[in-house]
Formats: C-alpha cells, sequence, structure tokens
C-alpha cells in the first residue's frame, strides 16, 4: 500500500510540492498514459487495425465534437459520483467492492419512487426526495458490511462484494416483482417523463446533475483535506491502531465512511436515471462500480485528480463506443487500455519509489 | 592454532546515511562463546544479517572454515552450518513444534516425521530442555519459544550459533537457563556469537568479548585476558574502548553496565497525601495473542516513577492500554484524584492528564506517512485551536510544530516530512513532545528506551525524572530491569496478568524483583 | 409442484449443480492456495476468463478437450504470472493489480473473441462424458453425479489432494508459513517469494481450469464475460472456508444447485424470476456471518506483501 501512503504523505504536507515535484508527478501520470496507448496501439496492429486511427477518432467523437463532448459530459456524472464514494472509503482503508449493488438499488428505487410521485409535489422537491431516500436506501444496503467490519473485524472485499451480488439480483426481484410498469411488455419501470428529469444546462443535452457529481467530488476532496473529520478517516485508513491509540471511535466512523461511500454512489444511480433515462429495465448493469476503482487508484484518491480521469475515461467509452461501429474495435478495448494503464502506473510508481529509496530521500 | 570456524574479514556495509558496517574483521572459534558488545545502532545486528544471509556486504569477505563463501540467502547461511536466533521470535505460531522446526525441509518430500522426531530428540539432549514436539508454537511461553529457535538454529548442523540480543524477554531464571544453555553448547564445540547491549552479561557469558560502536570494532577482550581480569576491570577496559575514558562519560556507562554503577534514584515522594490514580481489581477480556489483566491494584502519588517489571506478555501491554483508555475494562475501577474515569475513553482521559507514550512507535504511536506536524496532533484531531467548527487550520497546526520541534529538539528536515523518515531516537522525541505538555498528570511510558541508542536512552531517562520531579504520576513499563532500577521509586512485576507485589527501589530489590517474576509472592 | 419432484426434473438440477459448480470448486480451491500463502488473488475473475478463453480455441482448434484444459490452466497460469511479477515480486497492491487483471482479460478476451469468432460463433460439440462403473447405475444420482467429463472428478479428488497437501507435506507448511508469518518461513531458508509465486501461478493453474469448463463443458462455446462473477465468488468461498478444502466443495454445491436451479424451476415452467433463486446462496452466506459473527479467520500477513526486515 505504498503508494496510498505517499500519496498520503504529500497530502499531510502541503505546500511542499516545488516545480521539480510538480513535474516528477506530471510524468508520473504521462509516462503511463502513453505506455498504456502504446501497448494498446500494439494490440491493435496485432488484430489489423491503425492504432493512430482508432485513437484519432475517439478522440475526435469522445472530445472534440461538440455532440460527443456532451454525451462524455453527461457520462460523468454517474462515475463521478461513484468515484466520490471510493474516495471516501478507500481513504479511509475501506475496500467497498459493493458499488454494483448500491448503484442499481438506488436507480430501481429512483424509477419507482419518481414517476409516482409526479403530480403531488413540485418538481424540484420530488427530485430531491428522490436522491435522498436513494441516497439512504444504498447506505442502507452497506450497513451490514459495514458492521461486520467494525464490530467483527469482517473482510469488507468478501461482505461488500456479496451484498453487490445480492443488491444486483434484488434490484431486478424489485423490477420484475414490484414495479413493472403494467403497459411494457419487458419488466421495466414506470418512465419519468422527460419534463420532469433534471434539467439540461442551457441549449445542450447534458443534464445538471453532472453539477450535481461535480459539486459533490470537490466537498468530498474538501471534506478529506481540510476537515477533522477527513484527517480522522484517513488516520483509520493509514493506520487503524493508531487510530485507536488516539482514541478515535474506530467502529463508529467505520460504519459512517461505510455508508457514507455506499449513500453516494446510490446518489449516483438516482441521479444516472432522473437525468438520462428516466426508468430501470430489468437486468440493466451498466457495472461501472468496478470500472471506476482503477480511476480512483490513478488519481491517488485526489479529487481533482479523478475530475481528470473521469473526463478522461468518459471520452475513452464514448468515443470507444463511436468507434466499435465506424473502426469495428469493440468497446472492450478501452477495459484492455485501463487496465494497462493501471498496471504501468504502478510499475512506474514503483520504479519511482526504489529509485528514491536508492538516493536515500 | 586452530583455524576459526568462521570470520569476517574487512567487513563494510553502507545504507543510505550510514556505514553500518566499516571494516569489520572478527574470527568465531569452535567451543567459544564470542560476546559481540554494542549499544543500539552499532552495528551487531548488520553485522549477524550479513552472517545470516539476510543482507549482502558491500566489502570484505567471510570465511567458513578458513574458505572464503558468499552466503547469499538464509539457506546458504544454514547449509554452511550457521544458524541465528534473531531478537523476535520468528516461529509460525499456528504450527507445532515440530512442524516448525521441519519447516524449510526438502518440498518435493513427504514430511518425515520419523527422522525429525530423532533430531528433535538428540537436539532437546544437547540443550538439556524438554518441550513437547506436538505443542502449538502459539501457546508455548517465550522461553520455550526461544529454545525452539535454538533448536531449529542448530537443526542443520551445529557449527555456529548466533543469539541476538537474547535475553530482553526472558525471566532472570530463563536467563539462567540459557547461560546453562550456552555453556553446554560451547563444550559441546560450538562457535557461539553472543550479541548483547549488556556488560553484565557480556560478562558472566562471553570468553571473548569484541566491542563495536558507530560501525566499528573498537576493541576486544581476548579468552586469556577477559580470564584473568576481574568484573570491575572487564567494565572498565570496555567503557575506555567504547568512550575513551570512564569520566567523561559517567551517564552513558552506568546505562551500559547496568549493574555495579547503578545510582538508585534518592528522592522521597510524599505519599501522605491522596495519590493521584489509583487502581482497583482491573481485569481486561483475553484476546489473540495477549495476557488479559486479572485483578490488578495499585496506587499512584505525584511525583513518583512506578516501574512495572516482567517478561513480556505477562498483561503489561494491557495494563497501559487500559489506563490510557484505549481497551475497556471487563471489570475494576480506575480513580484519577479521585474521581471514576473508568468509563471515559482517550480524549477524555487525555483531557483529564491522562498521557500514554506508546511502545509501538510507528505501530500505533504515529501514522509513518503522515507529516511530523499532523503526529503532533494527533490526539486533538477536531480539537481547538488547531480545528474550528471541525475545519483544520494548517497554518496553526504547522507553526505549532514548529514551535514543538524546536523545543524538542526533534531532527527533521522539516515539520511536514513524514514521520517514519524520522530516526527511532526522533520519533520518540515526538512522542514526547506530544504526550509531555502542560496538562499532562499522569504518564505511562512503554518501554520508553527501547531500540534507542545511548544518547536518546539518557534523554529519555532525563524527560522522565524531569516529569516527575514537576510532580507527573508516572508508571514505567519495561522489560530492562536495570531501566526500571535506575528510575523508579518503587517497582511491581506483572506475572500472568497479575500486578505480582510492589516493592519500594533499595538494596537488595533486584533479589526480590526477580523472585516475584517467576511468580512468587512478595517477599 | 408435483413437477418439481419427479426424476427428470432431480435428475437435470443435480447435473446442472455440478456443471455450474466444478468451476467455482475449482476456482474457491485455487484461490484457497493463494490465501493459504498470504496473496488475496482478486484477479482470479480474469484468469478464469483467460482460461476460458484460451481453453475453448485449444480445444475449438484441436477437437480435444483434454488439451482443452491444459490450455485453459496454461493460459490462466499466464495470468497469474503477471500477478506473481507485479504483485509478489514488486510488491504492488494486490487489490489494484487484482482488479486491472479482471477488466484488462475481461477486455482482451472480449477482443480477441471479436476479431475472431462474432461472425461464426463456432461451437464445441458436447464433451465427452465418462460414466463411473456402479455408481452411475444409481438411479437418479447415478445420472446426475456420475456421469461426467473425467475433469469433474479430477476436481473433486483435488479436495482430498489439496487437504493431504496442506496437512502433510512440506508444501504446506511452506504456504502456511508464508500466509501466517513469511520472516519464518525466510529465516528458515524458503524463499517467501518463489512459495508466493507459486501459490499464485497454482491458482491461476487451477482457475484457467475452471474456465475452460465454463466455456468447453458447460456451454460449449466462448462468451465475452461469461464467468459472470464466478471468481469472485471463488474468493469467498475460499474466505469463508478459512483454509478448509471441504469447506469449498460444499460452499460451490451450494451455489451450484442454486445456480442450477434458476434454469431447472424455469423448465419446470416455475415463475418466479430466476433472481430471487440466485439471490438465496448469497443470502445464506451473508446470513451466516451475521448470525455466527466471529473475526474471520484469515492469514495474519494475508494482503501484505513481504519485505525482509520489515515487520
Amino acid at each position: 500500500m505504498t503508494a496510498e501512503a505517499q500519496q498520503v504523505a504529500r497530502r499531510g504536507a502541503p505546500g511542499s510540492a516545488g516545480a521539480r515535484d510538480a513535474m516528477a508527478s506530471v510524468l508520473r501520470v504521462a509516462v503511463p498514459i502513453l505506455l498504456a496507448l502504446a501497448v494498446g496501439g500494439i494490440i491493435l496492429l496485432v488484430l489489423g487495425k491503425d492504432p493512430l486511427a482508432y485513437y484519432g477518432y475517439v478522440a475526435r467523437r469522445g472530445l472534440l465534437t461538440w455532440g460527443g463532448l456532451q454525451e462524455t459530459l453527461t457520462r460523468m456524472s454517474p462515475l463521478l459520483l461513484i468515484a466520490a464514494g471510493l474516495i471516501v472509503a478507500f481513504r479511509a482503508g475501506i475496500w467497498n467492492l459493493g458499488g454494483d449493488g448500491q448503484f442499481l438499488l438506488a436507480a430501481v428505487i429512483t424509477a419507482a419512487l419518481a414517476p409516482a410521485l409526479v403530480g403531488t409535489l413540485p418538481k424540484v422537491a420530488i427530485l430531491v426526495a428522490c436522491m435522498i431516500v436513494s441516497a439512504a436506501v444504498a447506505a442502507l444496503w452497506a450497513v451490514i458490511p459495514a458492521v461486520l467490519k467494525a464490530r467483527y473485524g469482517i473482510n469488507e472485499i468478501i461482505t461488500s462484494l456479496m451484498m453487490s451480488f445480492l443488491g444486483i439480483s434484488f434490484a431486478n426481484v424489485l423490477v420484475k416483482l414490484f414495479f413493472w410498469d403494467p403497459s411494457t411488455t419487458v419488466p421495466q419501470t414506470r418512465t419519468l417523463p422527460v419534463e420532469e428529469r433534471l434539467p439540461r444546462l442551457f441549449d445542450t443535452t447534458i443534464h445538471s446533475g453532472v453539477l450535481i457529481a461535480l459539486a459533490v467530488v470537490i466537498l468530498v476532496h474538501l471534506m478529506m483535506t481540510r476537515t477533522a473529520f477527513g484527517l480522522k478517516l484517513q488516520v483509520v485508513g493509514a493506520n487503524p491502531a493508531a487510530a485507536v491509540h488516539a482514541g478515535l471511535n474506530v467502529p463508529w466512523l467505520t460504519i459512517a465512511t461505510f455508508t457514507l461511500s455506499a449513500a453516494l454512489i446510490g446518489l449516483g444511480g438516482s441521479v444516472e436515471i432522473l437525468g438520462v433515462f428516466g426508468t430501470v429495465r430489468a437486468d440493466w448493469n451498466p457495472a461501472f462500480g468496478l470500472l471506476v476503482v482503477p480511476l480512483v487508484f490513478l488519481a491517488r484518491f485526489n479529487g481533482y485528480a479523478a475530475i481528470a480521469f473521469t473526463l478522461f475515461f468518459s471520452a475513452l467509452m464514448i468515443g470507444g463506443d463511436s468507434a466499435a461501429r465506424r473502426i469495428g474495435v469493440p468497446q472492450h478495448f478501452v477495459l484492455v487500455l485501463v487496465a494497462l494503464l493501471l498496471i504501468f502506473l504502478a510499475v512506474v510508481e514503483y520504479l519511482d519509489h526504489q529509485r528514491r529509496k536508492r538516493i536515500g530521500a | 592454532m586452530a583455524v576459526p570456524v568462521a570470520a569476517v574479514r574487512n567487513v563494510t556495509k553502507r545504507f543510505p546515511g550510514v556505514v553500518a558496517n566499516d571494516g569489520v574483521s572478527l574470527e568465531f572459534n569452535a567451543g567459544e562463546i564470542h560476546v559481540l558488545l554494542g549499544e543500539n545502532g552499532a552495528g551487531k545486528s548488520t553485522l549477524i544479517g550479513i552472517l545470516a544471509g539476510m543482507q549482502q556486504p558491500d566489502e570484505g569477505e567471510i570465511l567458513i572454515g578458513g574458505r572464503p563463501v558468499r552466503i547469499t540467502s538464509p539457506r546458504a547461511s544454514l547449509e554452511l552450518g550457521i544458524g541465528t536466533v534473531f531478537q523476535h521470535v520468528l516461529l509460525v505460531p499456528s504450527l507445532t513444534v515440530i512442524e516448525n522446526l521441519m519447516l524449510g525441509g526438502p518440498w518435493w518430500r513427504n514430511l518425515l516425521r520419523g527422522p525429525a522426531l530423532a533430531r528433535f530428540r538428540e537436539l532437546s539432549q544437547l540443550l538439556g530442555v524438554e518441550i513437547d514436539p506436538d505443542a502449538q508454537v502459539g501457546r508455548l511461553s517465550l522461553g520455550e519459544q526461544q529454545q525452539v529457535e535454538i533448536m531449529r538454529a542448530l537443526w542443520r548442523g551445529e557449527k555456529v550459533l548466533i543469539l541476538d540480543e537474547p535475553t530482553s524477554m526472558l525471566t532472570p531464571q530463563g536467563v539462567k537457563d540459557l547461560g546453562a544453555v550456552m555453556k553446554r553448547l560451547r563444550d559441546k564445540g560450538v562457535a557461539l556469537i553472543l550479541i548483547t547491549h549488556k556488560l553484565v552479561e557480556a560478562y558472566e557469558l562471553g570468553d571473548r568479548i569484541s566491542v563495536l560502536r558507530l560501525g566499528r570494532l573498537v576493541g576486544a577482550l581476548p579468552p586469556e585476558r577477559k580470564r584473568a581480569m576481574s568484573e570491575q576491570e572487564v567494565t572498565d577496559a570496555v567503557i575506555e574502548m567504547m568512550f575513551g575514558t570512564v569520566a567523561q562519560h559517567e551517564r552513558d556507562a552506568e546505562i551500559l553496565v547496568g549493574r555495579g554503577r547503578r545510582t538508585h534514584r534518592a528522592r522521597h515522594v510524599d505519599r501522605a497525601g491522596p495519590p493521584r490514580l489509583q487502581a482497583r481489581g482491573l481485569a481486561t477480556q483475553a484476546t489473540r495473542g495477549a495476557c488479559p489483566l486479572r485483578g490488578v491494584d495499585f496506587d499512584l502519588w505525584p511525583g513518583e516513577v512506578l516501574g512495572i517489571a516482567g517478561v513480556d506478555g505477562n498483561g503489561q501491554k494491557h495494563l497501559a492500554e487500559m489506563l490510557a483508555g484505549q481497551r475497556a475494562a471487563a471489570s475494576g475501577t480506575i480513580l484519577l484524584d479521585g474521581r471514576d474515569i473508568t468509563a471515559d475513553a482517550v480524549p477524555e482521559r487525555r483531557r483529564r492528564g491522562v498521557r500514554y507514550v506508546t511502545d509501538e512507535r510507528l505501530g500505533e504511536g504515529t501514522v509513518g506517512a503522515f507529516s511530523v506536524a499532523t503526529n503532533l496532533v494527533l490526539k486533538e484531531i477536531g480539537a481547538p485551536p488547531f480545528f474550528r467548527r471541525g475545519v483544520s487550520d494548517w497554518d496553526h497546526i504547522h507553526d505549532h510544530a514548529r514551535a514543538l520541534i524546536k523545543r524538542n529538539d526533534i531532527r527533521t528536515p522539516s515539520e511536514k516530512t513524514p514521520v517514519a523518515k524520522l530516526s527511532g531516537g526522533n520519533i520518540q522525541k515526538v512522542l514526547l513532545a506530544r504526550e509531555l505538555n502542560a496538562e499532562a498528570g499522569v504518564v505511562i511510558f512503554n518501554k520508553p528506551t527501547y531500540g534507542l541508542d545511548l544518547q536518546n536512552t539518557r534523554l529519555a531517562h532525563e524527560r522522565i525524572l524531569a516529569g516527575a520531579d514537576q510532580g507527573l504520576a508516572t508508571i514505567v513499563i519495561s522489560t530492562d530491569l536495570d531501566e526500571l532500577l535506575e528510575i523508579s521509586d518503587r517497582i511491581g512485576v506483572m506475572f500472568q496478568g497479575h500486578l505480582a507485589g510492589i516493592v519500594e527501589n533499595g538494596p537488595d530489590v533486584e533479589r526480590k524483583v526477580g523472585l516475584l517474576m517467576t511468580g512468587a509472592k512478595a517477599a | 409442484m408435483d413437477s418439481l419432484l419427479t426424476e427428470a426434473f432431480l435428475t437435470s438440477l443435480l447435473f446442472g449443480a455440478v456443471t455450474a459448480g466444478v468451476p467455482l470448486l475449482l476456482a474457491g480451491l485455487g484461490e484457497q492456495v493463494s490465501e493459504k500463502a498470504g496473496v488475496l488473488n482478486i484477479g482470479i475473475e480474469g484468469m478464469m476468463l483467460f482460461g476460458a478463453y484460451a481453453g475453448f480455441v485449444a480445444a475449438y482448434c484441436s477437437g480435444s478437450f483434454a488439451l482443452g484444459f491444459v490450455a485453459g490452466g496454461i493460459g490462466g497460469a499466464l495470468v497469474a504470472a503477471l500477478v506473481v511479477l507485479l504483485c509478489i515480486r514488486y510488491g504492488l497492491n494486490q487489490i489494484v493489480i487484482g482488479i486491472a487483471v479482471t477488466l484488462g482479460m475481461e477486455g482482451l478476451t472480449a477482443l480477441l473473441h471479436y476479431f475472431q469468432f462474432s461472425r461464426t460463433y463456432p461451437r464445441l460439440d458436447l464433451a465427452p462424458a465418462w460414466a463411473l462403473p456402479l455408481l452411475s447405475d444409481i438411479p437418479v444420482l447415478g445420472r446426475a453425479l456420475f456421469t461426467h467429463n473425467p475433469i469433474v472428478y479430477l476436481a473433486v479428488l483435488l479436495v482430498i489432494a489439496l487437504g493431504w497437501l496442506f496437512r502433510a507435506t512440506y508444501i504446506g507448511l511452506n504456504l502456511e508459513a508464508a500466509g501466517n508469518k513469511p520472516a519464518a518461513l525466510d529465516a528458515a531458508g524458503v524463499s517467501v517469494v518463489k512459495t508466493r509465486a507459486f501459490a499464485v501461478l497454482a491458482t491461476g493453474f487451477l482457475s484457467g481450469i475452471g474456465g475452460a469448463y465454463m466455456a468447453n463443458i458447460g456451454a460449449g462455446l466462448f462468451v465475452p464475460f461469461m464467468t459472470g462473477g464466478a471468481g469472485f465468488i471463488g474468493i469467498v468461498l475460499a474466505m469463508l472456508a478459512r483454509g478448509r478444502p471441504v469447506w469449498v466443495l460444499l460452499g460451490a454445491a451450494l451455489f451450484g444447485i442454486s445456480l442450477a436451479m434458476t434454469t431447472a424451476l424455469q423448465v419446470a415452467g416455475i415463475n418466479i424470476p430466476t433472481d430471487v433463486v440466485q439471490m438465496l446462496p448469497f443470502a445464506m452466506v451473508m446470513l451466516v456471518l451475521v448470525i455466527f459473527a466471529r473475526h474471520s479467520v484469515l492469514p495474519p500477513a494475508l494482503g501484505l506483501p513481504y519485505v525482509r526486515g520489515e515487520r
């Protein structure tokens, strides 16, 4: 866990980053990105595709055309909220790998609740109520792993994964047995009318959930770096024994962190429904949960860096989708790129660490 | 003269920023106990690391039976007949004795219990000990575990046996037993290397004494010379090797020597007034790997230093943690100035002046990756003036840190340096700076000088005594009896979770404490 | 409800349970080896997936199921080799690299599949089954449990073999020490890195075979993302089994039955969503954890890289 330790160390020492350090941090990210793109390019060559054409097309469709950029920014909102949730948990040393279940359950609750409330409350109230209730349900879904970890020290990787599988199935059960819109043949919830969804930004297709997501990520970042609560979480994450020694209420912090993390991820699911789909179809699962884990690591749990990586990744996803149709490289290639990026980042970090150890810095 | 079983010649080993061994040459002979003496950080551990195959020397050579060899791995070391008993127990607690001894056998074979048991009996006889080969190691006492370690070190040959600070976790009786085992092995022709920082042990056990300081060999007493000298003469000779003269470094020498030159602390604690801290019937829940408390009672007055002696693992950890508020009491009460604080958690107790300087400086005392500044406020997170309405005031935290760094002479590049980059002595200073502020009333020190070099040991002792002189009620937990004899007013002994008697420091206290450590009732 | 108790229904249910359970068993046993040695192998899903792909390609090209399993095992071990290099050799974070490996293999196999088979979607012939003499004549159970591909029997034998390996061999001692007190293993002259490396390679090999079984026997073809979390279930099984292979077998059976139940119920025309049945094993495991919540017994050094001299 040296990567986080270093990152935390750097954080705990704000202001020390000189120009050389800044340069080094840029290199530490730029080199892995270039290496990942290069190795990805070789894979494309082997498959008989022109890597430059592919990357060019992805960049154009994902970032450089107005339509593509709008899609990219729209895609960012669930990813950012999941990232915010993961940052909270990971910084506290809690491996919440149950994101998919939390996300989907919240999405289903929103999809069930929102259309039912239409007409009873003002629009803003409905939107806010849906977000709060869905986030609360997601948080509730994390209570069992949280308590098991806090009280009995049971590994949360296993319990959150199981709750995730459970949550995914349960979300489907909810759609199929309880919230099935009778007017549809394929099981799905009632659809929230477009005019009742999150308002669009100006004349774009981007919904305002993106702003909520950005605000949440920045707030989480500030909470982590500027508040006592954030510092407490970081102590728990970096050295649980020290947290006990310092008199922190570790079980309570664990439960608070876990549920907060799940609530933020759930908010992501809610916003995705309120902003984009308006309904949940049975067996729908974008499986963003695990996808965002690498992004958060690439960003070293830094909120601002997470925004940058999410933008990069969203553009890859959106551009990759188009490229799949146009150039004939399936969008799964994006997964390969992310994996390569993560591996190279870890290796570069390791080499850098070794180098610094050698010079005794 | 016979060829030495093992020898190092001009061995140099450098680490970033330190030369751990600087051109060291030593010889180890069969049938001889060779003591390597030196304070923490003198380079003893590096030297045995090299012999044990854990580290490679940068320069110089190792000779086994006169033949130069390269010891590239622990396995190579074992195969050359060099066995090492490390300072910390290196046995797998979940395996049995015999399984631990078989560990490292040829993996392509089935476990051969028969031959292993035969070898076990052979070694039991050689050592003169009796242990159940099928007992789970985690359930053995530390002394027994050490005997298993010695067996393991001798398992594949009994040419050279290295013992790294082997007495630090033993009772006085255990130390005697170990001495007997060592002499037995010596008489059977094993070359023994004993690493210690205690002159007493060096004198009692060693045939040959070599003194290391700052990575260099600064002197040696060959057997014929040592035999002809009294304890006092050996002591003077060694101190002269280490420091040049005796006079200038009297305090260092005292710490080093322990017995013989010890000055008992002569102060007058006023026990007429009410005690600051009262413990009544303290007990804790058993946890894995730690001995719980069973009915601990004591009173502690302001300005008093109560030493807690005992072999590691007899409940000291729980006692410290419970007094600090880190561990819940199963029963019993703690009164601070007559007020019941049993139910208070760490923050409340800290507010009332209870301080705990832990022995696990990086393990729990600090967060290694965090800055010195953050660690200095680690127990004040959320409290003003460093945090206002839950928001961190980093400027204030850093100013505070700079002031403490200056006042406590903490050697760090800056207050923003991660604390793990500091030396052990400086990390200890960070802890002391954090705990011993103006509001302190009761301080618990757990092994306050563990792993520190002489200078920092002395500083820590001075700090403890200065605090007591200002009226702090002080508890010092240590496995180093000499240390307690030097700084305590009274000494209590932890034995299997009980506080087995508290005796006034003074003449003959050592014998009484030694008895208590073996479980005898207070005399 | 009569249809539930027919012989045909029970046979198909149990047969399906074996088919669904064997990959979980192999993955769980493999993960158990890693965990024993102190490695938390989150990348097992990726190893299964690549094993499935490699196994399918080999079986498809050679026509030999045996070769398919070998290729699957080797494929899984190759992915494991990457984990060995990054996590064991370089000491990088096992969870991060594990997730990277899983994502990467999901992408890579989907990509390769797309370029090779997306137009043809080839299928393998029915796999040869080996009816165990006598046992296969037992009514219901015989057909369901004792007429399977030989690899199934091997997997069950592996449970016994691993139990013996863990308890009665030097390898078992080494694994135990590597997970419990790596420094002790190092001091005993055994390389912690090598021990863990072999453990992870074994995990890759076993889960790769599990993946190949899913593709070649279970489905008869390779489908992207086909493991669908089986690797993660394997991790869960290994963690709950606390070092005992028999418990992995029981867990795999439990999950196998409920997975088979989902298809069997559909066939039987029972009208409840398959998701309800799918939830059962997870709910059961969580319930067990909640009711008998105790400190989970995991090796103390699990997930931590070993650096000599650091404790």
